[in-house]
């Protein structure tokens, strides 16, 4: 079974990188991006569980590892 | 007094500060490899800088739930003191030993420098050598040294005087200029609620010798040596 998790900084935190990346853009001609925000993705492979069961203990991943919840918000996604 | 460095794979500052606390200070002082959980024999425990398990994800973040960080709560609650400096700061945020996250420097870049930190409370078991409004000089060495902490956080480390260091200019003015990595209110270091627990980005022990450039560095472990009193217990805050 696969799963996607992304890891997002929170809204309410400055994004330094997001914001040289959209400056960069912006010097390369692009100058509609009004926000740039960069976070993680990683995909899980899992075996042995079912798609209930992947989503919660993907959760508990998160909230043990994957994630900082001091800066950091993250999705589940379960592929099947 | 007796000392552990931890180390992990990819520290970098363990062998200079075993130096520092070995031959500048002679103290007793192991190593403790990343693995080991018995950690009764001592006073101290140092968590070094570098990039344990290459900061792979965030920085600190698996050592923060590696088997030695994993036994420092009860290490903390029968009296222990915990150092952690750079990475050691990273990783003890990471563990949940200490409120806030260490976030990637403002300005991208990763900064070696020379800094200048105000003592902001001297009366902690590792500042007590020092006075409150006293400047030390000590170099920092990263690139995720950013603090970060929401409002409630950096309002309850104000009221109980948990931060330490803060970056300032060499006259002691914490300024926009003297905050290198961009941390909320130029916070360099803080202690948990009961002060048995140090985080800090700069590097005291590359701060230990004239050599070195300077000696600021070894006030730190002043402190300690004498908030250790007789029994074997150390004098709280």
């Amino acid at each position: 079974m696969k799963a996607r998790v992304l890891v997002r900084l929170k809204q309410s935190i400055l994004d330094a990188q997001g914001a040289s990346v959209k400056r960069a853009l912006e010097g390369l001609g692009f100058p509609e991006v009004q926000d740039v925000r960069v976070g993680k993705v990683l995909d899980l492979e899992l075996a042995g569980v079912s798609a209930d069961q992947a989503g919660k203990r993907i959760e508990e991943m998160c909230g043990r590892l994957l994630a900082n919840p001091v800066i950091e918000d993250f999705t589940v996604e379960v592929l099947g | 007094m007796n000392f552990g460095v931890v180390v992990f794979p990819g520290t970098w500052s363990d062998c200079d500060f075993h130096y520092v606390v070995g031959e500048v200070l002679h103290q007793q002082v192991r190593y403790v490899w990343h693995r080991d959980t018995e950690l009764g024999e001592f006073d101290c425990l140092i968590l070094p800088g570098g990039f344990s398990y290459g900061d792979y994800l965030r920085a600190g973040a698996v050592a923060g739930r590696s088997p030695v960080v994993e036994a420092l709560p009860e290490f903390v609650a029968r009296g222990g003191m915990v150092l952690g400096s750079c990475n050691g700061f990273q990783i003890l945020c990471e563990a949940k030993l200490l409120p806030g996250a260490l976030m990637r420097n403002e300005c991208l870049q990763y900064r070696c420098q020379s800094t200048h930190l105000l003592v902001e409370n001297a009366e902690t078991p590792f500042t007590r050598a020092m006075r409150t409004g006293q400047v030390l000089k000590m170099p920092i060495s990263h690139g995720e040294g950013k603090y970060y902490a929401d409002q409630d956080t950096m309002r309850r480390l104000r009221e109980k005087s948990q931060v330490v260091f803060r970056y300032c200019t060499e006259d002691g003015r914490v300024t926009r200029e003297a905050n290198p990595n961009g941390s909320m209110d130029n916070i360099a270091g803080i202690v948990n609620e009961e002060g048995t627990v140090l985080g800090m980005m700069p590097h005291p022990e590359r701060a230990a010798e004239s050599a070195m450039g300077g000696t600021d560095g070894v006030q730190i472990f002043h402190s300690l040596l004498g908030s250790l009193v007789e029994d074997g217990t150390f004098l709280k805050r």
